[in-house]
């Protein structure tokens, strides 16, 4: 799948976006699995508090299945108008 | 119902007279234009807001869908910039046009209130100095979702 990061988390890790090959089952498997990588990535994902998470461009939740799903993306709250 | 998500400046009263032109029967149009504020007295060189392509006009028009059916609307716009802005110049607007101005009025807070916490867009205020800040969401902002 790809993962896409934006904002502080995009600069954090260093990179806006990513091919991932996982089995990870929910968003925060995922997570789990990006933490472990590298130290940047535990950096960026230290408090998911401060992130939210959007599958196929759908806000959604940390529990939330990984199934079918072909682009996930992790950010900061958002902050338009 | 029209969303715009672009680089460019817009004119505002370009803008808002081709809304108001279309929708001649309406009797109530309301417009709110979002300025970059040099909220630290001379301290702010620009605002750079990021985006996430796809995402963002679907968010918009799901937004303003809402508005349209919650709302008696005629019609709504959303024009919103990202890119690299100086203070001063307008990063957002909304327009709403309706029978009577309760509904307009509302529809607009409501677009405004969704559009700040719920559509993917990111400011980072760029300092005097090159030191730069990412904006951090409010409290208030996401409480304000709660009354709709």
């Amino acid at each position: 799948m790809d993962v896409l990061y934006f904002a502080w988390v995009r600069e954090r890790i260093g990179l806006p976006r990513e091919r991932v090959e996982t089995t990870a089952a929910t968003v925060a498997d995922l997570v789990e699995e990006l933490r472990s990588r590298e130290e940047r990535y535990a950096a960026a994902f230290a408090d998911l508090s401060a992130l939210r998470v959007a599958l196929d461009q759908e806000l959604s939740e940390f529990d939330a299945p990984l199934d079918g799903v072909r682009e996930v993306a992790f950010f900061p709250p958002m902050t338009g108008g | 119902m029209r969303i715009s998500v672009q680089e460019a400046p817009f004119e505002l009263g370009a803008e808002s007279d081709a809304f108001a032109a279309g929708v001649a029967n309406a009797g109530a149009v309301v417009t709110f234009t979002g300025v970059v504020r040099d909220a630290d007295q001379g301290g702010l060189q620009a605002m750079e807001i990021e985006h996430y392509p796809g995402m963002t006009e679907k968010a918009l028009t799901a937004i303003a869908e809402e508005a349209m059916s919650r709302w008696s609307l005629a019609d709504a716009l959303v024009i919103h910039r990202h890119g690299r802005l100086a203070p001063g110049e307008r990063i957002m607007m909304v327009a709403t046009a309706a029978r009577h101005r309760k509904d307009a009025f509302e529809a607009a807070e409501y677009l405004m209130d969704y559009l700040k916490s719920r559509a993917p867009f990111w400011k980072k205020e760029i300092l005097a100095g090159g030191t730069s800040d990412w904006v951090a969401a409010k409290d208030a902002d996401e409480d304000a979702l709660k009354r709709w």
